[in-house]
């Protein structure tokens, strides 16, 4: 992408023009035609069209949802799914925060920075969802708070942890914007949200799975089981860490010059490490799955198509990436730490398409097949998210080192 | 398609009024917080499929009186189901004891898995029985659609400002002291509106004094919690399409254990966290510790 970017620079102590400094950030660094920016460029434009005419004319105009499938792409994916992947913030914040593994350190930025663009952007995907954007406010004003609603807490715990994330990231700003007092006071707030963030993670992760467990009759039974919000918690760690090594992977190569000399073979030993905590959170679930499935005598349902589909997930997405992750990690294999995420990356994507969308109304007689518009606007989120990222990446320091003062001034 | 029977209309005044004097005097003291009344005396309407002619009168009834489209001309075999331009369908079904029709629309449940669902509470659950739609509260997140056991609550989808379509039990009229349209008008006494319990009890007899005609359950009694909507059929009721494979415990005690350990976590994981997070810190100066949280 932005390879031959300069490298950014500073407000330095001199000039005291906020103002001026954040308008000349603003203006793009580094090539316009990269293939990147080709391909996303038509493709947002078309998902803003797309917006459009879901907003005069209603979600119905642009999307196949129906009044069995009230849920379809924009929920199952955009915000089941993403919610997931973006559970390695709290994970690593945890390790790095709560247990002092400092060997974890140099990623925490990126991976919280990370996270709180995916959580601001699937609230971008589900206000596009909702019947009535505007009326959103009643659930924070008050008017019906339904507490003994699943999707009110995960809603407000939604809410709160976008703030803790947004404070865990905020010393990055305050070194960008060079406000060394600020960032003093921001980075004193650190402990206090990274222990409400984990709080508030732990219950929205498994508050999503919470959300299926009134549509008992509805999701195939090889997928519906009580312990659904304590699966969707387990599946975060592996599959938010999984995210992790692979936008980790990415990144590192894409804005290769924004790093020193030792970060690769740092970034190395991030990765073997993180291989381990995959395999062992992906045989916990593997395992829970197995209880569950001998549990709920699942076993006559194994060899219809909707078995062979679960088996399909279960092996091939679930046991092989963990087989794989362990090998790595005695083997120290990179190449394949990078298969096993990408592979429990698919999976994950897969159990949550199962449960919402695949095995919901299974034996319904129109099955839901999301529109091509579904697919763009899905498309034209990451893809702006993308771009946000990129634009941070390149100005604030979170891949590179924070600014000498941040370090020699106590 | 208007005419009444003059003995049933009268029965039904009787019975609304005897009810609505038990219901007004049982009710009063519910607290805010559970709103919902004695489930006995909640209002519910009793279809008795034995006596449905299959005239289609409650589909136009319930057009007009919620201001929705009239049925086009009626395919009877064409299985049909509610949507966002009408709150109940009449079904011709050939069963094992001949042709049966069957009018469906929201059951107003007891515990209602949408009222639960609603983060806003626009789905409320009143403590006349109706389980009624706030247009002022929604927000169109569907989250009812998604948790409807019975798959009612139906969504405007070419709508900018959508609304939720779903019977209420003519809420507004009951609380002129009316009764649902499609009760009052209903020509063949197939439905029958009271309270639960002068419902269960009618509902009872009829199956005990003409055992041959009936099948021995009354449908919408246990079923989900239970319902304000009750029917009763001359043929197993999975032979008339309706899903049987509804739990009889409400729908959502299924998420009551995952609501009320929200508050504890959210209280015991911060603490423990702290405790961690004290237990692994490695002794460094004063001055340095700050640095190393950012």
């Amino acid at each position: 992408m932005n390879k031959a970017a300069p490298q950014p620079l500073y407000l330095d102590n001199h000039e005291n023009n906020t103002f001026k400094f954040i308008l000349n950030e603003l203006k793009p660094k580094g090539k316009i035609f990269t293939p990147f920016n080709i391909i996303s460029i038509p493709v947002i434009i078309t998902g803003l069209i797309i917006m459009y005419i879901r907003f005069t004319q209603g979600i119905g105009s642009v999307t196949n949802l129906s009044q069995e499938v009230p849920w379809g792409l924009w929920i199952g994916f955009d915000v089941v799914t993403g919610v997931a992947f973006a559970g390695g913030a709290y994970v690593l914040v945890f390790m790095v925060y709560i247990l002092n593994l400092e060997k974890y350190r140099p990623i925490v930025r990126v991976t919280v920075l990370n996270g709180f663009l995916a959580y601001l952007f699937y609230s971008a995907a589900l206000l596009l969802d909702l019947g009535r954007p505007l009326s959103i406010i009643n659930v924070i004003i008050g008017n019906g708070f339904g507490v003994s609603s699943v999707l009110f807490l995960v809603g407000w715990h939604f809410l709160l942890y976008m703030l803790a994330l947004l404070l865990e990231f905020s010393p990055a700003i305050a070194e960008w914007l060079n406000a060394r007092k600020a960032r003093k006071f921001l980075s004193g707030l650190t402990l206090a949200a990274v222990i409400f963030g984990i709080t508030l993670s732990a219950l929205h992760q498994s508050g999503v799975g919470a959300l299926f467990l009134m549509a008992k009759d509805k999701i195939h039974p090889l997928w519906y089981n009580a312990y659904m919000p304590l699966m969707f918690v387990v599946s975060s760690v592996f599959g938010g860490i999984s995210m992790v090594i692979l936008e980790g992977s990415i990144s590192s190569k894409v804005f290769d010059y924004q790093l020193d000399k030792d970060h690769h073979k740092q970034h190395n030993s991030i990765l073997h490490g993180l291989s381990k905590v995959c395999a062992v959170g992906m045989f916990v679930y593997f395992f829970m799955q197995i209880l569950i499935f001998v549990h709920q005598q699942n076993m006559p349902y194994l060899f219809s198509p909707m078995g062979l589909w679960f088996m399909f997930e279960m092996l091939g997405f679930v046991l092989l990436p963990m087989l794989l992750f362990f090998q790595s990690y005695r083997t120290h294999n990179i190449g394949m730490i990078k298969v096993a995420s990408v592979l429990t990356l698919l999976g994950i994507v897969l159990n949550r398409m199962n449960i919402s969308i695949i095995a919901f109304q299974y034996d319904s007689v129109v099955r839901y097949v999301p529109t091509w518009q579904e697919f763009v606007v899905t498309l034209t989120i990451i893809f702006i998210e993308i771009w946000v990222l990129r634009w941070i990446i390149t100005r604030m320091p979170i891949l590179r080192k924070s600014p000498d003062w941040v370090n020699n001034n106590h | 398609m208007k005419k009444i029977d003059r003995r049933f209309f009268l029965k039904a005044m009787g019975v609304t009024a005897a009810s609505l004097a038990v219901g007004t005097s049982k009710t009063t003291a519910g607290d805010p917080a559970h709103e919902v009344g004695d489930l006995p005396e909640l209002k519910g309407i009793l279809f008795d499929a034995t006596k449905c002619k299959g005239c289609y009168g409650c589909e136009y009834d319930c057009a007009w009186e919620h201001e929705l489209t009239e049925p086009d001309v009626i395919d009877e075999d064409e299985r049909r189901k509610t949507d966002h331009t009408r709150r109940t369908v009449v079904n011709k079904y050939n069963t094992s004891k001949g042709e049966v029709f069957v009018k469906t629309q929201c059951m107003n449940c007891n515990d209602p898995a949408c009222g639960a669902a609603c983060l806003t509470q626009a789905m409320h659950k009143t403590k006349e029985g109706s389980v009624i739609w706030r247009d002022e509260k929604c927000m169109g997140c569907r989250y009812c659609m998604v948790s409807c056991p019975f798959d009612m609550p139906k969504f405007e989808y070419h709508s900018t400002n959508p609304k939720i379509e779903k019977c209420d039990m003519c809420y507004h009229l009951q609380q002129q002291g009316e009764m649902p349209a499609c009760a009052y008008n209903c020509p063949n006494g197939a439905l029958y509106f009271g309270t639960r319990r002068e419902l269960i009890f009618e509902a009872n007899k009829r199956i005990a004094e003409n055992p041959e005609l009936y099948y021995p359950h009354i449908y919408g009694e246990h079923e989900a919690g239970g319902s304000s909507w009750m029917y009763i059929s001359p043929v197993p009721f999975e032979e008339l399409g309706f899903n049987t494979k509804i739990q009889n415990k409400s729908y959502p005690s299924l998420t009551k254990g995952f609501i009320s350990s929200i508050a504890p976590v959210d209280i015991l994981l911060p603490a423990a966290l702290l405790g961690i997070y004290e237990a692994t810190k490695k002794p460094k100066s004063g001055t340095h510790e700050k640095e190393e949280l950012s």
